[in-house]
Formats: structure tokens, C-alpha cells, sequence
């Protein structure tokens, strides 16, 4: 058995950057396909809605680390494989993009009607009351419920270590195969995962007082 | 077009919500330069008239027809003319709350108009003169009075430079102080030829300054006339009835 040393933990800090990727990525796909999806949500046109809405609920309706299996073994055996990271990355913002298409399109709806209905006295057209009108309100309401999950983004990153992905709780296992010191190394983990989520969970609540100081 | 041709045609209008019918047949023309008061109790179908006009409501039956084009649906040619020819003011101001009382008015003379800057500038300077908020123009919604953010409600329809402007219940939710700054403002429009349909429960505003005023009731227009007339002497009991029972201070 070897000795845990501080050069452990440094294994662990270098795969937290991991993490930290893998969480970027999640995000930024999911902003990029979750936007879309709650705009679809809002469509006049009913096919765009179901699509938007059969879409969220099949993923909401599925765990994680299935979609990881699915993107990570399943395309393997159609002849797709993809390594570890694109993998988690693929699952991970679809994951993402459910959710944040649902709380987007909730901040959506909760601009007031009259908004849409002054903006298109004016002759906005559709496009225009959105990107000059209605977006700008709802992205100050979006903002504490979206950095609020990505600190669930950042936790469920490390579902991302059964496809073999070494990210911060992978690191954790592996350097525990050598040590065996579960509970240094697991408290270890979780304390930088605690680092990573605190300042998001802190951004959220301020960024929530001040949304509603602000009204 | 002469000065007492309609600008506003509506014929037979029926607008139904559901099983309820809010505008039973409802008709009258604006001649261009009046000022037309519809008034009546709450329920009566006034606002939702109003709102048929501006194209928020769509009619199941009936014309409605603005500067010669017939109000169409959301998207069609005949809406974009409408939305030219017709300014709104609604009763909670809706003014955008994320932007500057400049931004407010400024923001569809650029983006709908397609106007230049120096345009734009001269537009603002003007319709914030005629409302009397120069100085306001930096500052957010949220920083005004409700008085001063209908004057801005106001002037942000007017730089759309409107044929017809509609009133609804605009100052409903204003201390009587706030209320004749609005008033005021209205005033001059009129005097200045607009032509004007004001949704209203300011009885006197609507005897002074309306050259019709229309008496709506179950959604019907009960009785209309000259509006000196219809105030002095009623003629159905339903607006005698309605006009003793305080609705005129």
C-alpha cells in the first residue's frame, strides 16, 4: 500500500480542473440547446412545442447516468465511439438543456403579458419583442435559478467517472485503490467539490436578494 | 381624407369570450380630429371595444376599420398599416421597465421605423416636450411617478407618429393630483387635432373635451351623442341612472 502524500492531493486539484471543463461544457451546451428549447415551448406552432416539450420530459423523465451509458457504451456498439469526455460532454448538455429550457421558459412566461401587448402596439414583430423586449426582462429573472443549477451541474459531473472519465470523484477512487484512506480521500473530494459549489450557491441567493430588491 | 371623414369604422362588431358575449353588435365611426369617450360600467365591454381596435382581441364578427384598412390578424399585412396609424396607452402604463424613459420612446422609431439617430433625437425631444418630461429623459421607469410614467407612456406612442390614438382608463390607477397632469397632456392632444378614443371614468374630462361621448352597456352602445348633450340630459334610464349615481363629480 502507498503512503498518501501531498502529491495526492494535487491529483485530485489536476482532475478537479476536469470537472471544472466538464461542467463549462455542460453549461455552454446547455445554454446553446436549452434557449432554443424554451423559445420552441413558447411557439405558436404545436409541433415545435411537442417536440420542445416531449424532449424535457423524456429527459427529465431519464437518469443521468443512463443517458451517459447510452452516449457512452451504447454509441460504442453502433459503431460511434466516442471517448469519455465528448461522451459526458453530449450527456451532460442534454441533461443540461432540459432543465434550463424549462427554467428559462418558466422566467419567459413570467415577464407580464402586458409587455408583449405594449411591445406589439409599437409594431415590434415576434423576434423583435423578444430580443428588445421580453429577453432582456427575463434574463434578470433567469439569473439566480440558472447559477443555482449549475451547482447541480458541477455535482453531476461526477456521474461522468463510471464511463471511465477522470475527473475529481474518479481521481478520488483511484487514488483510494492506492492508499485505501477512504475517508481522507472521499472528504478530501468532497471538499473541493464543496469549494467549487459554494461561491455559485452564495452568487445564487445575492443574485436573488438583489433580483428582488430591485422590483 | 376630409376633416369629417370616419378614421375609425366599426360595424356590428361581436366579440365573444367563451360562452360570454362582451360586444353584442357594437358600432360607430370617429371623424378625424374628434375626440370620442366611451364610457360605462365596469363589465360593459368598453376596454375589450377598445382592445378590438388596436387589434389585441381578434372580433368574431362585425368590421373594424382604421385609417381605410380593415384590422387584421397578428402578422398580416394590414396589422404592420395598423400598428402605423394607431397608439395605445394603457391603464398600468407598460412602459418597458429595462430601459430609460429615452430608450422607451426611442426603441421603435429605430427598430420598426428604420429612422436615423438624428431623427430619432428630434422625435424624442419633441414628444417628451409635449408631455413635459425633458428632464426625465435618463431616468428608468421605476423612478417616475405613475403620472409621469403615463406622460411617457404617451409620449412613447406618439413618437410613433399615430393617425388615432386609444386611451384605456389611463388614469385609473392615479391619485386625482396625477390624474390632471395626465389629463393635461391629453388635453393638448386634442387641441392639437389629434384624433382621440378614450376608454374613461373621468365623466367630467369626457364632457369637456369629447365631441361624442358613447354610453356602452352590456355590450351594446346604449346611447351617444354630443357629449354636452348626453350629460345634460340623458335619455335611457340605464345612463340616467348610471350618471346619478356619482359617476360625474
Amino acid at each position: 500500500m502507498i503512503q498518501l502524500s501531498a502529491n495526492h492531493l494535487l491529483y485530485l486539484l489536476e482532475a478537479a480542473r476536469w470537472t471544472v471543463l466538464l461542467s463549462l461544457i455542460a453549461f455552454l451546451g446547455g445554454a446553446v440547446v436549452g434557449l432554443p428549447l424554451a423559445l420552441m415551448r413558447l411557439s405558436k406552432i404545436g409541433l415545435l412545442r411537442g417536440v420542445a416539450s416531449g424532449y424535457i420530459q423524456l429527459i427529465q423523465g431519464t437518469p443521468l447516468l443512463i443517458v451517459l451509458f447510452l452516449s457512452y457504451f451504447g454509441l460504442g456498439i453502433l459503431g460511434y465511439k466516442l471517448i469519455p469526455l465528448i461522451a459526458a460532454g453530449i450527456s451532460l448538455t442534454l441533461y443540461a438543456a432540459a432543465f434550463l429550457g424549462e427554467i428559462w421558459r418558466g422566467c419567459i412566461e413570467a415577464v407580464p403579458r402586458t409587455q408583449w401587448e405594449a411591445s406589439d402596439c409599437l409594431g415590434l414583430s415576434r423576434v423583435q419583442q423578444y430580443a428588445y423586449v421580453i429577453l432582456p426582462q427575463a434574463v434578470r429573472l433567469a439569473i439566480p435559478p440558472t447559477v443555482g443549477f449549475m451547482v447541480q451541474i458541477v455535482k453531476n459531473t461526477s456521474l461522468a467517472s463510471v464511463i471511465g472519465f477522470v475527473e475529481l470523484s474518479r481521481a478520488g477512487q483511484i487514488v483510494n485503490n492506492s492508499t485505501f484512506e477512504p475517508f481522507v480521500i472521499f472528504a478530501s473530494v468532497g471538499a473541493i467539490y464543496f469549494a467549487l459549489c459554494y461561491p455559485l450557491s452564495i452568487a445564487a441567493r445575492t443574485l436573488e436578494r438583489r433580483a428582488h430588491a430591485g422590483r | 381624407m376630409p376633416a369629417d371623414e370616419a378614421i375609425v369604422r366599426i360595424e356590428n362588431v361581436v366579440k365573444e369570450f367563451g360562452p360570454l358575449r362582451v360586444l353584442d353588435g357594437v358600432g360607430f365611426d370617429v371623424a378625424r380630429g374628434q375626440t370620442v369617450a366611451i364610457v360605462g360600467r365596469s363589465g360593459s365591454g368598453k376596454s375589450t371595444l377598445l382592445r378590438c381596435i388596436a387589434g389585441l382581441e381578434t372580433v368574431q364578427d362585425g368590421r373594424i376599420e382604421v385609417c381605410g384598412h380593415a384590422v387584421g390578424r397578428p402578422g398580416s399585412a394590414a396589422r404592420a398599416q395598423l400598428r402605423r396609424d394607431v397608439g395605445m396607452v394603457f391603464q398600468s402604463y407598460n412602459l418597458f421597465p429595462h430601459l430609460t424613459v429615452e430608450e422607451n420612446i426611442a426603441l421603435a422609431p429605430r427598430i420598426v421605423r428604420g429612422l436615423p439617430q438624428n431623427k430619432i433625437d428630434a422625435i424624442v425631444e419633441r414628444v417628451l416636450g409635449q408631455v413635459g418630461l425633458l428632464e426625465k429623459r435618463d431616468a428608468y421607469p421605476e423612478q417616475l411617478s405613475g403620472g409621469q410614467q403615463q406622460r411617457v407612456a404617451i409620449a412613447r406612442s406618439l413618437a410613433m407618429e399615430p393617425q388615432v390614438m386609444l386611451f384605456d382608463e389611463v388614469t385609473s390607477a392615479l391619485d386625482p393630483e396625477l390624474t390632471q397632469e395626465v389629463l393635461r397632456v391629453m388635453e393638448q392632444l386634442a387641441a392639437s387635432g389629434m384624433t382621440m378614443v378614450l376608454v374613461t371614468h373621468e365623466m367630467e374630462f369626457a364632457r369637456r373635451m369629447a365631441h361624442t361621448t358613447i354610453f356602452m352597456h352590456h355590450g351594446k352602445v346604449h346611447e351617444s351623442g354630443a357629449s354636452a348633450q348626453l350629460f345634460a340630459s340623458p335619455k335611457t334610464p340605464e345612463l340616467q341612472q348610471f350618471l346619478s349615481a356619482g359617476a360625474i363629480k
